[in-house]
């Protein structure tokens, strides 16, 4: 069209990306104002795009595990700024709703926006289909939010640490489970019938009656407060669950993740001593050590850290703590270690 | 450092001519300036300089850098002018269209949300401007939002934003934080020491930084209203 061909128009995908986060700002009265920057912004997709004259925030460390005992996430708490510390006391884990959290990396306000629009996404879901979105569909649907930008500088690795407690006992319902099954929606359960587990998962979860009729046949163990403790319920649909979704498309699942410049020092703590049979303390303080010796070493992390304990109840979350204590607990250690050691030579 | 020093030819690039350069069209420019907020525990102060500046020249001396949004927020961009005028004009407007949609005027809090996602949708084409509003939540308790470029938030109890921000963040935070200082009294902060060590801030900030100076604009935001001080700094 010639118009197209004057105003220098593309239609390609990348005229969608400029679509979707002007969208966000709510009702804009300002149409011709959209238009024009649409246009500029879309002259300026075909050559090279505008440098911007300041950086970004990037640089962390985050890292979740799962163990017996449910999901722990931990992350520091500095934004930095290509060299300057542009908040000392930024919060990277965000709660999403009570069994689900996310941590950030990357860029701060691509996480941030990301974070409340997937919170948005997983809320209407819920509110659409009576249940609550998975820990599987949300990973899906943040990892399919993000694809469109593939190519662009949007910058967002997280981890989703969630708990699925979409489960329900079966055998208690087998009875009216066959009654049951072609009702699909079914919403007649009494309360006074619903098994004990039910009261115990999160009080907004009336909608995971549901799942009954998906409930398959060889679900006949995972009540949620029955879990074996030899065994990784991981590839089940309940329980803990673990993934990271990165904007260059990556979903993985899993069951330990450290992302960001001090993921490496993370990783070296981590790998060591992760295990399933962990105990809650024990879990802890190896989350706490592995983000303070992350710190220790990589210098866009730093300040606190964050520690948060999922479980089939929910997130609990412990009082941010600075590390800076920490150097000088961990100094009198090594040197009381090194007084130690001597006095043994010398005997 | 070094790497910087010299070019890919071996040559110094600060010295030597080391081949044809192509100069683009940058929308951007700065026009430097810097921008401080302080929260209190019924009360807030938004400041900034009156300087307006491009390269070696000064465009003007007499351009502040706050703005009043409605009774209880006040804002403070720094960066590029251009894309300070555009947008605090669009927040007007949106402030505006909730007053008529909902009857009642915008909180802090919504604002600074609200602000994160009109600079969110620039993504790609940022407003390339240092933003802080300063004002009274909901329960009369002084707040202060900072923001990035790109619309990342969060709230502070104090910021310092634009050309001297390096200089004076690490003075609040020893001041107003008492960060990293050992058997000291945290003292809370009162409206009159606080004017006194923005003044004081800014008084420093002059003299180090280029960009910043001319004169300082206060705005305190308490429940009876905004009130503005002026106090001339260095001029040159």
């Amino acid at each position: 069209m010639a118009l197209q061909d004057v105003s220098g128009f593309q239609d390609t995908p990348m005229s969608h990306m400029w679509n979707t986060p002007a969208s966000l700002s709510g009702s804009v009265p300002f149409r011709c104002d959209n238009r024009h920057t649409s246009l500029s912004s879309l002259s300026t997709s075909s050559s090279p795009p505008t440098r911007r004259p300041f950086p970004l925030s990037h640089g962390t460390t985050t890292l979740a595990f799962v163990f017996q005992g449910g999901v722990i996430a931990a992350a520091d708490t500095r934004a930095s700024c290509s060299g300057l510390v542009a908040c000392p006391s930024a919060q990277k884990i965000l709660p999403i709703h009570s069994h689900l959290l996310v941590t950030t990396s990357g860029s701060g306000a691509d996480c941030m926006l990301w974070e409340r629009i997937l919170a948005r996404e997983i809320r209407l879901y819920q509110l659409r289909h009576g249940r609550r979105l998975s820990i599987t569909g949300s990973a899906k649907l943040l990892s399919h939010m993000l694809h469109p930008f593939k190519g662009t500088d949007v910058c967002v690795a997280a981890i989703l640490c969630g708990w699925d407690v979409e489960e329900v006992r079966v055998e208690e319902f087998k009875g009216q489970r066959v009654d049951r099954m072609g009702s699909g929606r079914d919403d007649s359960i009494s309360p006074a019938k619903r098994p004990i587990e039910e009261t115990v998962m999160s009080t907004s979860d009336a909608c995971s009656q549901d799942d009954l009729t998906d409930c398959a046949c060889e679900r006949t163990r995972h009540a949620v407060t029955d879990v074996d403790l030899t065994r990784s319920p991981v590839r089940d649909r309940c329980g803990p669950k673990l993934f990271y979704v990165c904007s260059d498309g990556t979903r993985l699942q899993g069951e330990l993740f450290s992302v960001g410049s001090g993921s490496p020092y993370a990783y070296g703590v981590l790998d060591g001593e992760v295990r399933w049979s962990l105990n809650e303390e024990e879990a802890i303080s190896l989350a706490r050590e592995a983000v303070y010796r992350a710190t220790h070493r990589d210098a866009y992390s730093g300040n606190c850290v964050d520690l948060f304990h999922i479980t089939a109840q929910g997130y609990c979350r412990r009082d941010r703590e600075d590390l800076r204590e920490e150097y000088h607990r961990n100094r009198e250690r090594v040197l009381k270690r090194g007084k130690e050691e001597s006095e043994e030579d010398k005997k | 450092m070094f790497a910087q020093v010299y070019g890919d030819n071996g040559k110094m690039k600060e010295y030597h001519y080391s081949g044809p350069v192509e100069h683009r069209f940058s929308p951007y420019s700065f026009n430097g300036g810097t921008v401080l907020a302080v929260a209190g525990e019924d009360f807030a102060i938004v400041a900034s300089d009156t300087r307006l500046s491009e390269g070696y020249s000064i465009h003007s001396r007499d351009s502040p850098k706050c703005y009043k949004l409605t009774n209880t927020t006040v804002i403070g961009c720094s960066g590029f002018h251009g894309d300070c005028l555009t947008l605090t004009k669009i927040i007007d407007a949106r402030l505006k269209m909730y007053k008529h949609s909902n009857n009642k005027s915008m909180t802090s809090g919504a604002i600074a949300a609200m602000l994160s996602t009109i600079l969110y949708g620039r993504r790609f084409f940022p407003y390339y401007v240092y933003n802080i509003i300063g004002g009274l939540d909901e329960e009369g308790k002084g707040a202060v939002y900072s923001f990035d470029p790109v619309g990342s938030y969060q709230r502070d109890t104090y910021k310092a934003g634009g050309s001297a921000s390096a200089m004076l963040q690490p003075l609040l935070d020893n001041q107003i934080g008492f960060k990293n200082m050992e058997g000291v009294q945290h003292l809370p902060l009162n409206q009159e020491k606080a004017v006194q060590l923005v003044k004081d801030v800014f008084i420093s900030a002059a003299e180090r930084d280029v960009y910043t100076g001319d004169a300082l604009r206060i705005c305190i935001v308490t429940k009876e209203g905004i009130k503005e001080e002026t106090v001339p700094l260095r001029k040159d």
